[in-house]
């Protein structure tokens, strides 16, 4: 089946002719429409105009396109609904943008688009990427492909369970505390968080403009490398984009980590955390010792305040970046007395309930008598935590975590306990405090039920390509990548 | 008991770009509405502000012409409120540390030079305009995203029209330093002004009343008047005065309250993350400060103590600058070849005239700039200047000479002056050839002279320069004529 290739397996495909772009879309959308009423991971996508992306491709293939070139060419790849896509609708999992369209292509976008990806669909999301179980959708909860009685985790929930299903060969998804590498590790594929600059964030709705980052969402490890090179590099559109030189991230992946320090951080050993999960995790850490890797311990002494950090930096953020979201120039509209009626009923209406409670955070954290407590005391423990991580990058290539205290829970379990929620985040938001780079990789199952568990890398900044090296190498000797859920 | 008003402006001031701040699109007045906008200024989803350099150098002159300091790192932050206007609901302004600090102007002012200091020069964004129409209202976001700077003033200025003096010379600054064109009519300029009133004396401050969005500086001494006499007013009625905002009304001639200090917005300013500090190279400095020019005053100043000019004379080369430039090159050749006298400052100041009486219409006429090659150089107006203030040529043909350097573009004035036969004699000896022969020829006209007839002066004067064909100096033919009837 077309839909199940990867990146590099289907390119190479198309390039000997033995298949056509249309014939890979077409099995991706028949996915869609067998599997995706129990999943949910798209909320829109529009078949014609996929199908006939795909002819183009296949034209500009007959007359002798370069497949180097154009690394992604006759791709299929879906979209987070938060990312905008020229003449598509962009509702970022929320009511309050209604019916908008996009009037142009986010950076990554017009990037993939050159490259010769088929850019299509809309997948779910957490509102605004604010959760980490898609539960925060306003329209409706994506689930696990492993088992669909569970939550595939966020907020990209969309753009992992896509993958883990076989309904797009890639996705891009956003990553500001953990967005892309726990939905990742809880449907059992690959995702990375680029470190802060590395991807222009231009058509990217902002919710923490300091923290986010988009990434992909891939099969394999490889086909990771491919698409971080594509929307990878400097943007003028970007000023927080930076203008650092793009590896051939793919051709360094040579399978050979010997003499690689890895760093153990004492403080990721928490109480919290599934045995089963530290089992997986502690065994992932062997094989990587095995493949020559070398294991430091290493401390990381300001991560217990990085969610504390985060929860006060995010919603500051999130309240003025969606201040725009007001009713006058786009979107949904509850008609008022005055203006400020007008956006306070179109507010109350289009937001749902953690939106609300994160810009209602937010504002709070940053009014006047507040914001030296919270805010600018954020700012400074957000400069401790980065300083730690630049201070252990200086003895070691990598860190290993799990990339989750747990695999995937169940619809509901959480939902009414934002606390609890929080937590699922726990290894993850600290690289995007700090402005790091990480990847979460499948590493084991859980038994019973079977259900995905993620390893995650953490590299320096601009460090991308020792992660993808590692995560690589581990992959290989191991194949739990390999491993699909039985949908049928 | 006397009172004293205490004020200080914000003034805020549209660069001269040629695009908007953070993308594109044209910083242009008067196009229909909404047809300069971009998803970025409209404050689309997913869209991110780039700053305009242009604009980050415009702000860092003027912080230079206002003998500012100018920052090493300068900071942006999000001003959040909300208004219909405001694409993004929140502004985009240097809050926390602006682009240039702690500057002076001066100006003239009750014929001596007064100082306002300068706090801060910062840039920010301009916003949308709101329309109302009978039933619905609509935005242009035309001007959204225009490079805005506004100008904070110590609370120096003490009265309306100080106010007023003070607004025209920082206009005349960011004009000639190529800042803004500061076109009122086009709002490139508003101001909100600060004023308080206290007992004459007092150290203390009273209550600080703010009038928001004025945009004319006739419009502000005017509200100023009235402010400063109300709350006098107040205070004499044994009235007490609240922290407020008030809003000028500029058909009834008053200011209305808006709101008080307890409904005063909190603008929850944080450094926006879209934007990184803005450092400056040295070379970059270097590149900004090579733009300074000469401040009006001093200019001014210059002009009437290097050339020994008129105030009139200087207040003209003042504004005009490209003029005051031809003059300077002009200037120095009369300063090259005159001993510092009494006849340089004459020179200096009849080729000052030349320039401003005969040069200027021509110029204007001509729809010409004073560098391009269809108006004479600057030689050339000296080398016509002298003859006519040293009486060689007379008034009309002077004008005459001129007319011919501007319509054939000659500047051999020496020869046009042969050619056309304008020189006048100032040889006595021929002089008192033609006044024998007229007192020969008129016995009765110089005897009435003689007896007493004054006016029979100016017909035996007459009857010279008839005699000379016109070319004999006129005020040389009264003297020697004066001379002779008297022997």
């Amino acid at each position: 089946m077309l839909n199940q290739l990867t990146i590099s397996e289907l390119t190479a495909r198309l390039a000997r002719r033995e298949c056509s772009a249309r014939e890979a879309m077409q099995a991706c959308l028949d996915r869609i429409r067998r599997v995706d009423s129990r999943i949910k991971a798209f909320l829109s996508y529009d078949a014609a105009d996929a199908l006939s992306q795909a002819e183009a491709v296949d034209k500009a293939v007959s007359s002798g396109a370069d497949f180097t070139e154009r690394p992604l060419l006759g791709v299929p790849v879906a979209i987070k609904d938060v990312l905008c896509v020229k003449a598509h609708p962009c509702n970022c999992g929320s009511k309050i943008l209604g019916k908008f369209i996009s009037p142009y292509d986010a950076t990554v976008v017009e990037r993939s688009k050159s490259a010769g990806a088929i850019v299509f669909g809309r997948l779910n999301m957490d509102e605004f990427a604010m959760g980490s179980s898609t539960e925060n959708s306003a329209f409706f909860t994506t689930l696990n492909p492993w088992d669909t009685s569970r939550i595939p985790g966020g907020s990209s929930g969309g753009s992992a369970a896509a993958v883990a299903a076989d309904q797009a060969i890639a996705t891009l998804g956003s990553d500001t505390g953990g967005s892309i590498r726990q939905p990742a590790a809880l449907c059992g594929v690959v995702g990375v968080k680029p470190t802060y600059g590395r991807v222009s964030r231009f058509g990217l709705v902002a919710f923490a403009s300091s923290l986010d980052q988009i990434g992909p969402f891939t099969k394999d490890v490889r086909d990771a490398a491919i698409m971080m090179r594509v929307i990878s590099g400097h943007d003028p559109r970007d000023s927080t984009s930076v203008p650092h030189p793009v590896p051939d991230y793919a051709a360094k992946l040579d399978g050979n980590i010997k003499g690689l320090r890895l760093g153990l951080p004492r403080e990721y050993m928490i109480g919290g955390l599934d045995p089963e999960v530290k089992q997986a995790v502690d065994a992932a850490v062997r094989q990587l010792q095995k493949l020559g890797a070398e294991l430091v311990e290493i401390s990381l002494p300001h991560t217990d305040y990085a969610a504390a950090t985060y929860y006060i930096i995010a919603p500051a953020e999130a309240s003025a970046n969606l201040a725009r979201f007001d009713g006058v120039r786009y979107g949904l509209r509850v008609e008022g007395a005055d203006p400020i009626e007008l956006y306070s009923k179109t507010r109350d209406a289009g937001f749902g309930e953690e939106v609300k409670r994160r810009i209602i955070l937010g504002t709070y954290v940053l009014s006047s008598g507040y914001y030296d407590a919270y805010y600018l005391r954020a700012q400074k423990v957000r400069t401790l935590i980065r300083q730690d991580f630049l201070k252990a990058f200086e003895k070691v290539d990598a860190i290993v975590t799990p990339t989750t205290p747990t695999a995937a829970f169940k619809v509901g379990e959480k939902s009414d306990d934002p606390l609890q929620m929080y937590l699922s985040d726990v290894f993850t938001v600290a690289a995007n405090v700090a402005g790091i780079c990480g990847i979460s990789v499948p590493c084991g199952f859980t038994k019973s039920p079977k259900l995905p568990i993620g390893l995650q890398l953490l590299g320096k900044p601009f460090g991308e390509e020792t992660i993808l090296k590692l995560a690589h190498a581990y992959e290989q000797s191991t194949g739990w990548h390999k491993e699909r859920p039985a949908l049928g | 008991m006397d009172y004293e008003a205490v004020i200080g402006l914000e003034t805020h001031v549209q660069l001269g770009t040629k695009s908007k701040m953070w993308c594109g699109c044209a910083n242009e007045f008067g196009a229909p509405p909404n047809t300069h906008v971009c998803p970025v200024c409209l404050g689309l989803p997913g869209v991110l502000p780039v700053a305009n350099e242009e604009a980050l150098r415009l702000t860092a002159l003027t912080g230079l012409l206002l003998n500012c300091a100018v920052s090493r790192s300068a900071k942006f932050d999000r001003k959040n409120y909300f208004y219909p206007d405001m694409p993004k609901n929140y502004q985009i302004t240097q809050y926390a540390q602006p682009s240039t600090m702690n500057g002076h102007v001066d100006f003239e002012f009750n014929g001596s030079i007064a100082r306002v200091r300068i706090t801060r020069a910062h840039l920010e964004e301009d916003v949308g305009k709101n329309f109302h129409f009978e039933r619905n209202s609509g935005v242009d976001f035309n001007r959204a995203g225009v490079p805005l700077m506004e100008i904070v003033s110590e609370p120096d200025i003490t009265s309306a029209d100080m106010a007023y003096e003070y607004l025209n010379s920082l206009k005349d600054i960011l004009v000639h330093g190529g800042v803004s064109d500061c076109d009122m009519e086009k709002g490139m300029v508003r101001c909100d002004v600060n004023v308080s009133v206290r007992p004459k004396g007092s150290k203390e401050l009273g209550a600080k009343i703010e009038i928001k969005n004025m945009n004319s500086f006739s419009g502000v001494r005017k509200a100023l008047e009235y402010e400063i006499r109300r709350q006098i007013e107040v205070l004499k009625g044994g009235g007490r005065l609240a922290q407020s905002t008030r809003r000028w009304d500029d058909v009834a001639g008053i200011t209305e309250e808006m709101r008080t200090k307890e409904h005063a917005h909190d603008y929850r300013y944080f450094p926006d993350p879209d934007l990184m500090p803005f450092v400056p190279t040295d070379d970059w400095l270097a590149g900004v400060r090579k733009r300074v020019v000469e401040l009006p005053l001093a200019r001014k100043q210059r002009f009437m103590r290097d050339y020994q000019l008129t105030k009139e004379q200087a207040e003209f080369f003042k504004t005009d600058v490209e003029a005051g430039d031809y003059f300077e090159k002009s200037a120095a050749i009369v300063l090259a070849k005159n001993p510092q006298d009494e006849t340089r400052t004459r020179e200096l100041r009849a080729v000052a005239n030349t320039l401003i009486q005969q040069w200027r219409p021509r110029v204007l006429a001509k729809n010409a700039r004073w560098t391009d090659v269809a108006v004479p150089g600057f030689s050339a107006l000296v080398a016509v200047t002298v003859p006519f203030y040293q009486g060689r040529i007379s008034s009309t043909g002077f004008q005459q000479v001129i007319t011919e350097m501007f319509d054939s573009g000659r500047s051999d004035v020496e020869t046009i002056i042969a050619e056309k036969g304008l020189a006048q004699v100032s040889d006595t000896g021929a002089i008192e050839k033609f006044c024998d022969e007229v007192i020969a020829a008129n016995p009765g006209p110089v005897a009435d002279f003689k007896n007493g007839k004054a006016a029979a002066l100016n017909f035996l004067k007459g009857q010279v320069m008839k005699l000379s064909k016109g070319k004999a100096n006129p005020a040389l033919v009264g003297e020697i004529l004066e001379e002779k009837l008297k022997t």
